[in-house]
């Protein structure tokens, strides 16, 4: 059955063409209003198709993911509740990123109905949404922006209708606004809980909306506080390790002493169940598992546990037999015939092996019984989750029930279920519901790593130009995670790639020269080493960018030129432009700066949108001397100025929260914080060892500008800063030092630690905590 | 199993536990009480802050057998009464600020700012910028700058 609009048309916006569109959906039977939305295939991803060396400039990673999740993007369903709220089950994990924030917006806006009246939740694993339930690469707003407001708008228009009928007056004369249906001619007015069971669909219906113009918004493009402010605030967020499941008990896992070493046996296990609180213990895959009361007993006989382990299949390797495998799959830089005077400039940069080091460690509850599992856990990916934990489980992928709970971040790390397939297996091994964690110095050691990566570039140039720019990416394999790594080998046909290969694919789609540098070519190599790697924050951008940007500044320096002007001058577009004057302009580019710190600047283009970041930086000894226990000092960036247009903002100040974010990443990777690899091991084990920024690493000063919106479409944002932020880093740590430096973090070289042991695996916790009170 | 006794949100518990199990599995995995995160376990991430007498503390490094039963502990779940309102002029400020990222630090953040101001008060003075280089609590979502913000919003309405 299908019926038309019989709401009153929006007043058309003159530019926007998006907003004559119709829009199709369905109407579902239910008890109160229930709407979906569904769009048709945009015939985007026939256009035309660009050729190398540069396709992220006209299809990105995000057309790519935009793409792949329109097939089955119909089926996102809204509710109206008697109660005069809307309900919505968001298939994306939020991580911190504030996704279930702008949605509750999007929402809002075209049902005009107030943000905190949107009960935005978390779907569970739903396997028919097959790509469309994925959380990474920032492109969760991309992709469900329309989708969601057709849905929003299908329920107004519903309403509209059925207040029509109650108040005995034509649709012309109803408005909708906070939460009513208003009558224009008698001031009359019904609550859309009023209206939620007389609005609701009989037969499943289709019918088609036009969406609200860019130029009647309210809500999109207003800074809103995140919905779960609150709750963070009061303790009451709950995350997986909160849950109070009946019977799921603490777990944790006696884990090898070196990468993805095995279980050969266990030489006390009765002794170890005996021990105070101590439920069960059982051998896993990936180690030995105990159960117990308490968390902190768990610890106890983890540490206790008399194991003989196998070795893992990387126990020799460390930093410098990884590096030498890189140099050896290095690609040649071969430079395409240019005159014979031009001058070639080179640059080689190393970033070593990083942690995502979300501070909520993985956790999940499992419950299985002989025919079925329920899980809870925070998972970017439940599909893929539940596929594997159904493997591992030897049951139907339909006996699987996978909840979606609230993340302590991300930061790539919870693309992997790790932890959900461990608890599931425990589960089934003891009988007993489990609530698994690991500790940290697990996800330090055992975790994934963001990969080491050499990035090489050579440049020519020749009276002013830039006549090549070739760049080199050489790394640690990434582990995409399933879900990723699928949707792009789904839509392999689709990309302009080539037969690249996904991560090729990946690398291509992501990366882009946004200079007029003549002829342009970057690839990327790939070593297999057996290591637990992931897509960290922005995958290879911090690296890449880092690199890029500071061979900008050196092609610069070779031509006179200031860094700021040279960029300008060679950037491609005027969106590029706006925010590398805004980030110049508001940062004072070009002030005297005392000796021992100076200014840096970079820019980069990701994601459908445009950034830049001026930082000023104090290397000084009086500063770099500076001493804090447990901790690392070293040059001090002062201030940092940052620009970014992502096209249509949906939350500006959620955009905000994200950028500064990006920047302490980025301080991070270009001071401070990465991984040694030593003997088959990471060094690192806790956070008095990794050094993330902290409080005494943040910019005392710091400015972001969100850019008016540029165009009607919001681009990602949940990654953007990082690399831009520690190019900019690089740039000022080479200007106030007078050297270029090459290897990342600065202080890679020097171990600023004592290592703890790796056997037992974990460390125990001090017990003097009340002598340190404050 | 020895039974230990002190008051917890201005309440008087009464829980059973081995004398070693550290405080914070106590409050968590005993007493439901999930406020305080982990995040490290050895009194270096800062996530499970929480007040004794009034002072910051870690109880993942505090054996539940060094607490007394006239020692008052103070979760985020009872900072607000603990001055006798809705919410305390610190998580105010928190909110005001829209701090928040994921959260998972926030509730260590806060009862580690309210402390510290505490501390600078009774030392005769307002909090500084080099009080706040001295928090250690690590927010892995870098909301850094809104809680310098909000820690000094939040003291002047405390
Ligand atoms: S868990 Fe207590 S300080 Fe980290
Ligand atoms: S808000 Fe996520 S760790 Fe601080």
């Amino acid at each position: 059955m299908k019926s038309d609009d019989s709401a009153p048309p929006r007043p058309e916006d003159g530019g926007d063409l998006s907003s004559r569109r119709r829009f199709l959906g369905y109407l579902l039977a239910a008890p109160t209003l229930v709407v979906a939305a569904e769009i048709g295939a945009p015939g985007r991803a026939e256009a035309a198709i660009p050729s190398l060396p540069q396709p992220a400039e006209l299809y990105d990673s995000m057309d790519l993911f935009r793409d792949a999740a329109l097939p089955t993007a119909n089926l996102i369903t809204i509710q109206i509740n008697r109660d005069g709220t809307a309900s919505f089950a968001l298939p994306r994990a939020e991580v911190g990123q504030g996704i279930t924030t702008s949605t509750a917006m999007l929402i809002a806006e075209e049902l005009d109905l107030p943000v905190d009246r949107v009960h935005v939740g978390l779907a569970d694993a739903r396997p028919e949404l097959l790509f469309n339930q994925l959380t990474g690469g920032s492109v969760s707003t991309v992709t469900t922006y329309t989708p969601i407001r057709v849905a929003a708008a299908i329920a107004r228009q519903r309403l509209l209708r059925a207040a029509a009928i109650e108040l005995g007056d034509g649709v012309s004369n109803l408005v909708t606004k906070g939460g009513e249906v208003v009558s224009t001619v008698t001031g009359r007015a019904l609550s859309y809980g009023e209206l939620a069971t007389k609005a609701a669909g009989v037969v499943l219906e289709q019918v088609s909306v036009t969406l609200k113009p860019r130029s009647q918004f309210t809500v999109i493009g207003t800074p809103q506080s995140r919905v779960d402010a609150l709750d963070a605030v009061t303790g009451r967020k709950a995350f997986a390790m909160d849950l109070q499941v009946p019977g799921a008990k603490p777990t944790m896992v006696c884990r090898p002493p070196t990468i993805n070493g095995t279980v050969r046996g266990v030489r006390n296990t009765a002794e170890v169940r005996a021990m105070p609180g101590i439920t069960d213990v059982v051998v896993i895959p990936t180690g030995v598992a105990v159960r117990g009361q308490t968390f902190g007993q768990c610890i106890d006989a983890v540490r206790a546990l008399k194991v003989d382990w196998g070795p893992g299949p990387v126990d020799g390797a460390s930093d410098e037999t990884v590096l030498r495998e890189l140099r050896r799959a290095e690609l040649p830089l071969a430079v395409p015939a240019v005159p014979l005077l031009a001058q070639t400039v080179d640059g080689d940069f190393t970033s070593h092996f990083a942690s995502p080091a979300a501070l909520e460690p993985l956790c999940a509850v499992a419950d299985v019984r002989s025919d079925r599992a329920e899980i809870w856990a925070p998972l970017k990916v439940p599909i893929v989750a539940q596929k594997a934990i159904a493997e591992a489980l030897g049951v139907p992928q339909s006996a699987v029930t996978v909840h979606v709970t609230q993340a302590g971040g991300s930061f790539g790390r919870k693309l992997f279920p790790d932890a959900a397939v461990e608890a599931a297996l425990v589960s089934k091994a003891v009988g007993k519901p489990v609530k698994l964690m690991w500790h940290r110095v697990d996800e330090c050691r055992a975790g994934r790593a963001h990969p080491m990566s050499t990035t090489r570039v050579r440049a020519t140039v020749l009276a002013g130009q830039v006549l090549t720019f070739e760049l080199r990416h050489t790394s640690v394999t990434t582990d995409f995670g399933q879900g990723l790594g699928e949707v792009l080998t789904a839509m392999a046909m689709k990309l302009p790639v080539g037969n690249y290969g996904f991560a090729q694919g990946a690398f291509l789609l992501t990366q882009k020269v946004p200079y007029h540098f003549g002829v342009v070519t970057q690839l990327l190599n790939e070593v297999e080493i057996g290591f637990n790697t992931g897509s960290m924050r922005q995958v290879y951008s911090p690296d890449v960018c880092c690199a890029r940007e500071l061979m900008v500044d050196e092609l610069a320096a070779r031509m006179g030129k200031d860094a700021y002007r040279f960029r300008r001058e060679f950037l491609k577009d005027d969106r590029s432009r706006a925010v590398l004057d805004k980030v110049a302009r508001a940062g004072n580019w070009g002030r005297t700066m005392a000796p021992g710190t100076a200014q840096g600047i970079a820019f980069h283009a990701e994601f459908k949108g445009y950034s830049a970041a001026l930082v000023e930086i104090d290397c000084r000894p009086r500063t770099t001397g500076r001493k804090v226990p447990d901790a690392v000092t070293g040059p001090r960036v002062t201030k940092v100025v940052f620009a970014v247009d992502v096209g249509l903002p949906v939350n500006p100040r959620g955009l905000e929260a994200q950028m500064m974010g990006g920047i302490m990443d980025g301080i991070a990777l270009a001071l401070t914080s990465s991984l040694h690899l030593k003997d088959g091991h990471f060094l690192e084990g806790s956070w008095d060892n990794y050094f993330y920024t902290r409080q005494w690493n943040v910019p005392p000063e710091l400015e972001i500008h969100i850019m008016p919106a540029t165009t009607d479409q919001p681009g990602g944002a949940g990654e953007f800063a990082v690399g831009p932020a520690k190019a900019a880093v690089a740039c000022a740590y080479g200007r106030a030092t007078g050297t270029m430096p090459t290897s990342f973090p600065i202080n890679h070289g020097t171990l600023s630690f004592e290592p703890k042991p790796t056997v037992p695996p974990i460390p125990q916790s001090p017990i003097d905590g009340l002598d340190h009170a404050l | 199993m020895p039974r230990h006794t002190f008051i917890l949100n201005g309440t008087r518990m009464s829980v059973e536990a081995e004398d070693d199990v550290r405080l914070l599995w106590v409050l968590r995995d005993l007493l439901g009480f999930t406020g305080p995160k982990y995040g490290c376990g050895i009194n270096v991430c800062k996530a499970c802050t929480c007040h004794i007498n009034g002072k910051a503390f870690n109880p993942c490094s505090v054996p539940i057998s060094a607490i007394r039963p006239d020692d008052e502990i103070t979760t985020i779940e009872g900072l607000a009464a603990s001055v006798g309102r809705d919410l305390h002029p610190m998580q105010e400020a928190w909110l005001d600020n829209d701090v928040a990222q994921c959260g998972y630090c926030q509730p260590g953040q806060i009862m580690a700012a309210v402390a510290k101001v505490r501390q600078a008060r009774a030392e005769g003075r307002e909090i500084r910028d080099a009080d706040l280089d001295e928090i250690r609590n690590i927010c892995r979502c870098g909301t850094y700058n809104r809680i310098r913000q909000a820690i000094k919003a939040g003291a002047a309405r405390m």
